[in-house]
């Protein structure tokens, strides 16, 4: 089994940009569990046809020390098997914690089953403490995909999720498998995108371009895959798909500092 | 440690021991340079005279096993935790509650309808899901159950680190029941991580009890003598002793902080004639707080030591300055000290000459020095476990502290005379009268002062220290808490904690001096510790 983190800064596309590779690799015969830590609960909406199932969190809640699999784990499009963590509203409590208890919970269930090729995780926003980075901690994901854009504020947090990757590198198994670019159409977005991969050392694994047929299949609570899967986007995605399926290329990243990363920024960002 | 380690003797030294400052410098060498150069300033050779700046209340040195508290410890533990009437809760995990359940073996008087919640350990009891979701629903539903249950006078909340971590508001929770259930309800921001030690957590406690207990109640209490006690907790009953003595001599107690002490009579305390501090560490912010807003004086007194109790009676009676009050307190004196007499001479006769070592508490390690003196034994080397450079010094290098990020963490409350309340007990002409004739107010010399020259004062010991002081010392009898109590007493040597007086108690007052003689009699002189000879220094069969 292939246990995969996304990360990335926060509304970048990470729980859209998953739930369609997701979907890409169910497409291709692959058994997929995707795992949203994210306390919104929204990480398998799109898999799911709308937001279904009750959070593990709350399910422990509310049944106490009696939680079955099944009752938060939930089927979604082509058999992938759909989780969420859920937490505290905002303000209150520690969402990190919430995530720590909830991996562990779903491992004491038996959620992690030998048949399945991949487990997705789905982590909100920046690396902000100990919690958020339970998903690379002991081995939970071994792999990660940072979904960046050309934007400077979703380069920087790309850096900043680098850092804690080199952190439990040298204490785990967990590597770097390459940058998505989730475009938002910046200048030469590509180019440095692919500068600032080559810089941590990883890869550009795919651009993912712009496109609104995005936007109707949310609105449709459905993977682009799903709602369109003649679309040139949807070929997008079963790219992705792919090329993770058949990614080779797992590094320990070398983080930039903040000077270097402006600098490349000005360099690709203003040469246009 | 090696034999090979061990000092020669000094023969000049009285006590055939070898230098103070041989000694310093032998534990200061064990150390890497960077470590015993902190600790250098920690540990030091005494001048009564002149006493030498000594380095108190920063953080302990990571590695070296200290025998300090934490900030909870100080703010619970030790000052709110007395009240006996008030409902304590502590917002956190079990243990958090429970290690800080009735350890300190403070005493409560019941009957008359008094209410006592001591013997109870209140807690929310924390789990995960708490620390998750936001524990503020579970705190107000504790505190809607205890007052249903128990109907307090008061509920006061603690804040355990996690409480802290997960930002949990346990005052706007705190604010919200007083509302609705229509008593008085506060918490404390007392996270075991803030401060240095248990010290932090004193000021934070003295500053809750001052915002949201004292001044509550006004009354008129007619009665020429009154006062409160700060800093008497009651451990073995020794505030019952103190209360007895007080009440012979005809004075007044109003509420003793926080020893055997009702709600109530907190709230009154503003209308007491004046406050007398014991243990200054822990609640001098208070008598400071109500002499500004109240117009209160206060001095120190130390009612640990027959002689110790004597002269702080002598000094209450002589502050009233009433010539049938001064008669009085001098009977009471007599009478007492005749009493105890024959038991003080009889064990003065055994124990004369004994040595005793005393590493404990913010003003115990000075305070029973005096009981020692007592009975004709000395105090060879001393120090605090959380105290300020003041409790060693004197108050005179208070200005002279340098404040630090860990001390400026915790809260300093400005106060100012109250507009309708301020009513000095003496007016600033009887006030520099008496300060002429050397009534010192506000006032607290210190360890130091107090101790023989060259003795060797030591601040936060570490467990090496202690064990090689021991060793060097030979201390008939050490005095510290239970972190060290059975280390000590493998070594050898019988060990009394003053923290919870073991089993014991009272040892405040006259009655209870007389109860500290015959203990540490049987102690000292029983030599139990001795007797025994651990499984492998027995040879084989």
């Amino acid at each position: 089994m292939r246990k995969i983190a996304i990360y990335g800064k926060g509304g970048i596309g990470k729980s859209t940009t998953t739930q369609n590779t997701v979907a890409g690799l169910a497409e291709m015969g692959k058994q997929v569990m995707v795992v949203g830590c994210d306390p919104k609960a929204d990480s398998t909406r799109l898999l799911l046809g709308g937001l279904a199932q009750k959070t593990v969190l709350d399910t422990l809640r509310d049944e106490g020390e009696d939680v079955e699999l099944d009752e938060v784990l939930k089927p979604g499009f082509c058999k992938t098997r759909c989780v969420e963590s859920g937490g505290p509203e905002p303000g209150v409590g520690c969402a990190g914690r919430g995530i720590i208890t909830s991996i562990n919970m779903l491992e004491q269930l038996g959620a992690y089953t030998k048949d399945l090729d991949y487990a997705f995780y789905d982590v909100l926003g920046d690396v902000v403490c100990g919690g958020f980075a339970m998903p690379i901690r002991d081995g939970k994901a071994e792999e990660i995909y940072i979904v960046v854009s050309g934007e400077m504020m979703a380069m920087y947090a790309a850096n900043n999720i680098c850092k804690g990757i080199v952190k439990f590198a040298v204490t785990g198994k967990v590597r770097l498998g390459g940058l998505i670019c989730n475009s938002r159409k910046c200048d030469n977005e590509k180019e440095l995108i692919e500068a600032l991969a080559a810089r941590l050392g990883t890869q550009m694994i795919h651009f993912v371009p712009r496109d609104n047929v995005v936007q109707h299949a949310e609105l449709n609570r459905k993977t682009v895959i799903e709602y369109a899967p003649t679309a040139g986007q949807a070929d997008e995605y079963r790219a992705l798909a792919r090329k993770i399926d058949q990614n080779q290329m797992f590094i320990v990243p070398k983080p930039l500092t903040m000077e270097e990363l402006e600098n490349l920024l000005v360099k690709y960002g203003l040469a246009a | 440690m090696t034999e090979s380690a061990t000092i020669t003797p000094d023969a000049a030294s009285p006590d055939a021991v070898p230098s103070a400052e041989k000694v310093r410098e032998e534990l200061i060498a064990a150390y890497p340079s960077k470590v015993g150069k902190k600790r250098a300033k920690h540990i030091l050779v005494n001048d009564p005279a002149n006493p030498p700046e000594i380095e108190a209340n920063v953080r302990t040195i990571p590695g070296i096993i200290t025998q300090r508290g934490c900030c909870y410890a100080g703010c619970k533990g030790v000052v709110m935790g007395p009240i006996k009437d008030m409902v304590h809760i502590v917002h956190g995990p079990v243990g958090c509650s429970y290690y800080a359940w009735m350890s300190r073996r403070n005493q409560a008087a019941t009957g008359d309808g008094v209410q006592n919640y001591l013997n109870y350990a209140f807690t929310t009891d924390m789990q995960d899901e708490d620390i998750v979701f936001g524990g503020e629903k579970k705190l107000a539903q504790a505190i809607r159950e205890a007052y249903a249950t128990f109907k307090p006078k008061a509920i006061d909340v603690f804040s355990t680190c996690p409480v802290g971590l997960i930002g949990d508001d346990v005052h706007a929770v705190a604010r919200q029941m007083k509302e609705e259930l229509g008593i008085n309800v506060f918490g404390f921001s007392c996270e075991g991580y803030k401060g240095v030690s248990q010290s932090a957590g004193h000021h934070i406690a003295n500053n809750g009890l001052f915002k949201n207990v004292v001044g509550e109640t006004d009354v008129a209490i007619d009665h020429p003598f009154t006062i409160n006690i700060l800093g008497e907790y009651n451990i073995g009953g020794d505030a019952f002793e103190i209360e007895r003595i007080l009440e012979k001599c005809g004075i007044k107690l109003v509420a003793t902080f926080s020893g055997n002490v009702k709600y109530d009579d907190l709230a009154t305390s503003h209308n007491a004639k004046l406050n007398v501090v014991m243990c200054h560490r822990s609640i001098n912010y208070m008598a400071e707080m109500m002499e500004k807003k109240f117009g209160i004086p206060w001095f120190k007194v130390n009612f640990i030591g027959a002689d110790s109790t004597a002269k702080s009676l002598r000094k209450i009676a002589q502050f009233y300055g009433d010539a049938a009050l001064i008669a009085k307190v001098e009977a009471v004196i007599t009478e007492e000290m005749a009493a105890i007499a024959a038991v003080r001479t009889e064990v003065s006769g055994r124990l004369t000459g004994k040595k005793a070592m005393l590493f404990v508490g913010g003003s115990r390690a000075h305070h029973y020095q005096d009981l020692f003196n007592d009975v004709g034994m000395v105090s060879v080397t001393a120090g605090y476990e959380f105290a300020h450079r003041d409790d060693y010094e004197s108050r005179r290098v208070i200005p002279a502290i340098k404040v630090d990020a860990d001390s400026r963490n915790i809260e300093e409350i400005q106060v100012g005379p109250d507009p309708k309340r301020y009513a000095p007990t003496k007016t600033a002409e009887e006030r520099a009268a008496m300060e002429k004739s050397g009534f010192a107010f506000s006032d607290y010399d210190g360890m130091m002062s107090q101790m023989r020259k060259g003795t060797l004062v030591i601040d936060d010991i570490s467990h090496f220290e202690m064990e090689r002081l021991i060793q060097i010392y030979k201390p008939d009898i050490f005095c510290s808490g239970i972190k060290d109590k059975y280390v000590v007493e493998k070594m050898g040597v019988p060990c009394k904690q003053l923290h919870s007086y073991d089993y014991g108690g009272p040892y405040a007052g006259f009655k209870g001096a007389e109860n500290f003689y015959r203990e540490i009699d049987r102690m000292i002189s029983k030599r139990i510790w001795k007797m025994i000879v651990p499984p492998w220094k027995k040879t084989a069969a």
